[in-house]
């Protein structure tokens, strides 16, 4: 199968293609910026004619996403930290209040702390457990399997259904009394599961909801292993290595830009969260599946409550990137740039 | 396990390396390999098959202890009356012209052209700006939630498509990113050609490089069909009236009225059957464009 391969064969370097290495996508500017300066010794402006021209027609090109970027993210950006600071539930003007929203979200709001609580366990443990889930799921499907195409097609599958029909479908599988995981429990005299009833059981039961969804990764890492030079294994078979050797030192060496990536995204998606706790336990039983983002919907738009909510955004924000850079400055040692790939 | 044998056969294996031990061991792999598989491919199968399922049956099928596996008679008229309890076709309608429609439409226009401006055009800045692309990728899009919908109220298009739709007119940085990978494989000759023959920068996007586009903008339009398709938070913040409703929204209302109790039989599988019918555009659209489908998952690594 093509893979990524179709998309990248012309360039003279090969085109890092993951965003989440942002170091590794390929910088023209320097080049550019030589020129430009080289030139700007003999003319008064500092590009020529020609580069002007260039630069028109390429903001031109890309104003629709300046535009965009300035009107659905910059402004929003910054209207969400001054809304965070005040109170507003959308009839009444915003009253400013400082920093109140925070100090009463951190010191005076014990809820706020179970929401966190929780959200860092199903992030915690859905994101590793995905991950690598998915990491050995690919290994598997990428030595030699029959009908490789039906497996991968399955795994994946789940990871495009509309979350709302997934949802119901697992609402009915893990009902108590007439879902089919209780009914083939009972039927071998084993004790039910209360699945989605029961605060013990309601955070990883929506984990497993979450791992059965994410073939998208099992697709990723699949693509990414079939890049890895044959020549390597060779090299190790040759040395004497076995299947596990050659997973640790070579396959997953290779692979780790990917388990980076793969890692970071699982993070973001998995802090925000919303539709398959929202539909299925809509925060119970007894607040052990309110997550951050069903918490701040919840004060936005049932409670609207702007403020908090902008506040609650906010602190969101402040921990993904703190967890993203902990990762970044983590994969300095485990990752694995250059080589041969 | 035949595929185990001739695998130990293919391997250039120098003999007198120590060959049982390590034999014994891949052998062992190979055998777990396929005693997990199979049993997880099931599994990961088996809620889609009991949705299917599920909506073959009735209620007396449906409330028995063991589960029944293969609903014998089956009920495939489930189909057709659960599509009628609510005004499902309405909502299908709206899922399709309101709203997947045009946001893939108006992303495809909007990426291409932006994604061309930062692959095809050189310009000073180009490489800065685009970081921006890709770093907003990464940005919570829980952050411009209220916001938005407070400046969306202000407009005073709450309980329309807009809010939803208008966005997709000025580029998604995934589309753009993906794009602008694939412009780059493009060779610069070609549009140098154009450029001497006086074509203008829009023609050449249009006439030259769109029509050997047409692999990556098959990726574009199926990734935003699908999140579109199965979006629900964006319509459950931004309309209210339900005749305005996308399928994901409709689904919900039929579970409200399925769970309680006594209000119409057969409830369960009629939930079943609206899921069925939501997800099957994606599945049969997965089984159809498979090839697209993975290509694009493994360049950007969007998610489904």
């Amino acid at each position: 199968m093509g893979g990524a391969g179709t998309f990248v064969v012309a360039r003279r370097r090969p085109v890092q293609l993951y965003p989440v290495a942002g170091r590794l996508l390929p910088f023209q500017g320097d080049f550019m910026a030589a020129r430009a300066q080289a030139e700007s010794t003999q003319s008064v402006s500092r590009f020529t004619p020609g580069e002007w021209r260039n630069l028109r027609l390429g903001l031109l090109f890309v104003s629709p996403w300046v535009l965009g970027f300035l009107v659905f993210t910059i402004y929003p950006l910054i209207a969400s930290l001054y809304y965070s600071l005040t109170r507003y539930d959308l009839l009444r003007p915003p009253v400013f209040l400082g920093l109140k929203n925070y100090t009463i979200l951190f010191f005076d709001d014990p809820h706020f702390w179970n929401v966190m609580g929780n959200t860092i366990y199903y992030v915690g443990f859905s994101v590793p457990l995905g991950v690598g889930s998915a990491f050995i799921i690919a290994n598997m499907l990428n030595s030699r399997v029959v009908a490789r195409t039906f497996f991968r097609g399955i795994i994946y599958i789940p990871s495009i259904v509309p979350a709302v029909a997934s949802a119901m479908v697992w609402d009915f599988l893990m009902n108590v009394q007439w879902g089919a995981i209780n009914g083939l429990l009972r039927s071998f005299g084993l004790p039910i599961i209360p699945f989605l009833s029961n605060p013990a059981w309601s955070k990883p039961s929506l984990i497993l909801v979450a791992v059965w969804a994410n073939g998208a990764a099992v697709v990723i890492f699949l693509a990414s292993l079939q890049d890895v030079p044959r020549a390597l294994y060779e090299a190790a078979t040759v040395d004497g290595a076995n299947m596990w050797h050659r997973f640790r030192n070579v396959t997953i060496p290779i692979t780790s830009p990917i388990i980076l990536f793969n890692l970071i995204m699982g993070l973001i998606v998995a802090f925000q969260e919303f539709t398959i706790p929202w539909i299925l336990t809509q925060g119970g039983p007894m607040n052990s599946t309110e997550f951050y983002l069903v918490h701040l919907y919840r004060n936005a738009f049932a409670y609207l409550r702007m403020g908090k909510a902008s506040a609650l955004a906010w602190i969101l924000l402040l921990i993904i990137v703190v967890f993203t850079m902990i990762v970044f400055r983590s994969s300095a040692r485990w990752v694995y740039y250059g080589g041969e790939k | 396990m035949s595929t185990a044998a001739s695998q130990q056969q293919v391997r250039p294996v120098p003999r007198h390396y120590g060959v049982g031990k390590r034999r014994l061991v891949d052998f062992a792999i190979e055998f777990i390999k396929y005693f997990v598989l199979v049993p997880l491919t099931f599994s990961f199968a088996f809620p889609l098959y009991w949705m299917v399922s599920s909506a073959l049956k009735v209620d007396a099928q449906i409330f028995t202890v063991p589960p029944i596996l293969v609903p014998i008679p089956a009920h495939p008229e489930n189909f057709v009356d659960a599509w009628q309890i609510l005004p499902f076709t309405k909502y299908a309608v709206n899922s399709v012209f309101l709203y997947t429609g045009p946001v893939v439409l108006f992303t495809l226009l909007s990426s291409t052209i932006v994604a061309y401006g930062f692959a095809r055009i050189r310009w000073p800045g180009r490489d800065t700006l685009f970081w921006v692309v890709v770093m907003t990728m990464m940005l919570p899009w829980a952050v411009t939630m209220v916001p938005l919908f407070i400046t969306f109220k202000a407009l005073g298009w709450l309980d329309t498509y807009r809010p939803l739709v208008v966005p997709a007119l000025f580029g998604h940085p995934y589309m753009i990113f993906l794009l602008r990978q694939f412009f780059l494989t493009l060779p610069e000759e070609l549009s140098d050609a154009a450029r001497i023959d006086g074509a203008s920068e829009f023609g050449i996007l249009f006439r030259i490089i769109l029509p050997l586009t047409k692999p990556a903008l098959a990726v574009v339009a199926l990734f935003r069909f699908l999140w579109a398709w199965n979006d629900y938070l964006g319509p459950l913040i931004y309309l209210r009236d339900e005749d305005r409703y996308p399928l994901a929204l409709g689904i919900e209302i039929l579970s409200r009225r399925a769970n309680d109790i006594g209000n119409f039989s057969n409830g369960l599988p009629y939930l079943m059957a609206v899921s069925t019918i939501v997800a099957l555009p994606v599945i049969l659209t997965f089984f159809l464009a498979q090839r697209t489908f993975i290509e694009g998952i493994s360049l950007t690594g969007v998610k489904g």
